[in-house]
């Protein structure tokens, strides 16, 4: 049985569903793209155009909601499923867009770039607690323009596992679409077999901006799996209340999935998010809280009530470096994700408020993840009965050790950390140079990166991904790619 | 007796009841009280307390926030008697901000217009999304002292850097300031992109304010 956390109380669910409805009507959703006022007007919405504003009937957005798939795979390059989005199956991947790097030398947080990006990979890639990759590092020496599809271009070439990820203008989606067809063999093929689900923001309060409106539409025409991240602010860009965010929450998934569905039924979506609390003496948004955590938690059980996949961003830091606070915000996080039952997780390896990443942190973290996912195993039943015929030869000694069952079980009982957890004796620890988690994490960089398996590409596939990125980089004013440093 | 008035719209303000600024101010002016002194003895200093505690960390964004409307509440009654009177509110200097094109963060924007509207700047506040021309535009317009120009994404940033040049190629740099902010703005942004003034928050940016515009 795998242990749950349901944080509402029952009653609550339809009554913040109820009222996201009545918000779909009063206020409205402000919709900023013709197309997508369009769409929701031809199907029955009320459009006030001079505002932008959009009226969705309840019936409207429900019959729009029926059709969203209630489960989907994401597959990695080897066509095999690895992201089951569905039911309480929880999968992490590490955040994504950090700006900064942490540079473990100097303890400095400063621009990230393509060397940065493809180490973190090659981690992500080695460590079985991250099931996906992300697109985490927007890489400072490369055009803005095509920030978002070089990232994207580096993971499809260091790493077999599908990608978290997520487009900055209507142009580069197509683009990041294509990159993505290349090695699953063409659009349709892809779309069949998605390696990739794209991250599309409303922006709080409940609107959806011409890009958002846009990127929900061809996602769901290209068949590529869409995430919403709703993020209301709660207390600045949303209610202070809790409960009140997560109806905000309800109603901008609600509406967006409908302007999705209308573009194209049965196409995938998730019900996903990235809230916050506003902390009001610092005027900063806090993901390391755990009222964040709660949020996450509760709206994941609002989605789940419809039996949608969903999604989060938890396993983050507001810490600047990798210390106490860092670990407890992280894993306490991860762990109430984890027993919501959401789906993908994502930000794992990240500090101050999403803004930075830290490779070791992320290893640190994937001990966290860890410890979630054996928390989700629960309690398992191995042996009938539980205890009861295991004393026959104990005879009031602690001889447990020389029972066969404990070689046989110890493995399938107990998750075993790396050497980046100590549970040595303090002598050992001393002696090894009495090192913190961070010191350990270094050493453990170092042999993950001599470890990394890189994916088994067809050359023409490669060069095929290189010409195209080329291509682009050359319209954005990038003359050649740059050089791909091992 | 005044005192106690004084005192008491103070206190409207610390306590961001805009109802109860609104109605000290109409009942100040019905009884015959310097419009003026109503600002700058009464509820002027009630905004200066919030700002300090704030800064102090005993008074939180709300707080300030709220004290910031029930100002404006109160100076909007007492605006149209004192055009009436010609005893405009010294304004220190008039500010155009937004937030940089293709850049829809304002909570920390908003603040800092509020803050310097109520500490008696003359503020034009573009909104969100505001492309550099409109900013410059706008500042030629009002004959602006003050540019302020705030981006939340590293992406939209870098436009910060174009403001100040196409005030340059206008030749209006001379005349307008450039005050920088933002979550990823840094000093050491602002100093290289050639920008006048920089804050981490909304109350330190009315005391840049008045430094960058003392220093002419």
């Amino acid at each position: 049985m795998q242990p749950q956390l349901r944080i509402l109380a029952p009653e609550l669910v339809p009554q913040i569903i109820d009222e996201a409805f009545q918000l779909l009507l009063k206020p409205g959703i402000k919709v900023q793209r013709e197309e997508a006022r369009d769409l929701l007007a031809g199907a029955g919405a009320r459009v006030d155009k001079d505002h932008e504003v959009v009226q969705i009937p309840e019936k409207l957005a429900r019959e729009a909601l029926e059709t969203v798939p209630r489960d989907f795979f994401l597959f990695d390059k080897l066509g095999q499923p690895a992201v089951h989005y569905g039911g309480d199956d929880v999968h992490f991947d590490p955040g994504s867009s950090g700006v900064n790097v942490l540079d473990a030398d100097t303890g400095q947080h400063r621009p990230a770039t393509s060397s940065d990006l493809i180490k973190v990979i090659k981690i992500t890639e080695s460590l079985c607690q991250y099931d996906a990759q992300s697109t985490a590092l927007v890489c400072s020496e490369i055009p803005k323009e095509i920030g978002d599809l070089y990232r994207l271009y580096l993971v499809l070439l260091y790493s077999n596992k599908p990608v978290v990820t997520g487009a900055f203008s209507i142009q580069t989606t197509s683009s990041m679409i294509e990159m993505l067809s290349v090695f699953a063999g063409g659009l349709d093929a892809l779309a069949k077999k998605p390696t990739a689900i794209f991250d599309v923001c409303p922006s709080p309060p409940l609107i959806w901006s011409s890009f958002g409106s846009q990127n929900l539409i061809d996602l769901a025409r290209a068949a590529i799996p869409a995430q919403i991240v709703s993020m209301p602010l709660a207390g600045a860009a949303a209610p202070v209340t809790l409960l009140g965010s997560v109806v905000q929450h309800a109603a901008e998934c609600i509406s967006g999935m409908t302007i999705h569905q209308l573009a194209q039924p049965g196409s995938p979506i998730v019900w996903g998010g990235a809230p916050a609390i506003m902390d009001m003496r610092q005027g900063t948004t806090p993901m390391g809280a755990v009222e964040t955590a709660m949020l996450d938690a509760a709206y994941a059980q609002v989605g789940k009530s419809f039996g949608f996949p969903t999604h989060g961003y938890l396993g983050a830091s507001d810490a600047k470096i990798v210390d106490y606070q860092a670990g407890m915000e992280s894993s306490t996080t991860a762990m109430i994700g984890a027993l919501a039952g959401i789906n993908m997780i994502s930000g794992a390896g990240m500090l101050d408020f999403l803004a930075c990443l830290s490779p070791e942190k992320l290893i640190i973290d994937a001990e966290a993840i860890g410890m979630a996912k054996r928390m989700l195993q629960g309690m398992l039943v191995h042996t009938t009965p539980l205890a009861a015929n295991m004393y026959d030869e104990i005879n009031f000694k602690g001889d447990f050790l020389k029972q066969r069952l404990t070689r046989q079980l110890v493995k399938e009982e107990q998750y075993l950390p790396s050497a980046v957890i100590d549970r040595g004796s303090i002598r050992t620890w001393q002696q090894l140079g009495s090192t913190t988690a961070m010191d350990r994490a270094k050493t453990r960089l170092k042999d993950l990166l001599k470890s990394y398996q890189p994916p088994d590409l067809p050359a023409d596939q490669v060069a095929e991904l290189q010409t195209m990125v080329a291509r682009l980089a050359s319209a954005a004013g990038l003359e050649k790619l740059p050089p791909l440093g091992d | 007796m005044t005192d106690q008035i004084f005192k008491k719209m103070a206190q409207s303000i610390i306590d961001g009841e805009s109802e109860i600024a609104v109605e000290l101010a109409i009942k100040a002016l019905a009884e015959g009280m310097d419009p003026l002194d109503a600002i700058n003895k009464g509820f002027v200093l009630g905004v200066e307390h919030v700002g300090n505690m704030f800064s102090c960390g005993d008074a939180f964004l709300p707080e300030l926030v709220m004290a910031g409307e029930a100002m404006k509440a109160a100076v909007s009654v007492l605006e149209p008697e004192m055009a009436k009177q010609g005893t405009e509110r010294k304004s220190l200097g008039t500010v155009v901000l937004g937030t940089i094109e293709g850049d829809i963060h304002d909570i920390g924007k908003t603040l800092v217009g509020t803050m310097l509207s109520t500490a008696g700047f003359k503020v034009f506040d573009l909104g969100v999304d505001v492309p550099i021309m409109t900013l410059v535009e706008k500042a030629r317009q009002e004959n602006a002292d003050i540019i302020g120009i705030s981006s939340l994404l590293t992406t939209t940033m870098v436009k910060q850097r174009d403001v100040i040049e196409a005030l340059d190629d206008l030749g209006l740099r001379g005349k307008v300031k450039v005050l920088v902010g933002g979550a990823p703005v840094t000093r050491s942004w602002a100093e290289e992109i050639g920008a006048d003034g920089y804050s981490e928050d909304a109350v330190g940016a009315v005391e840049v304010a008045k430094e960058i515009l003392q220093a002419d």
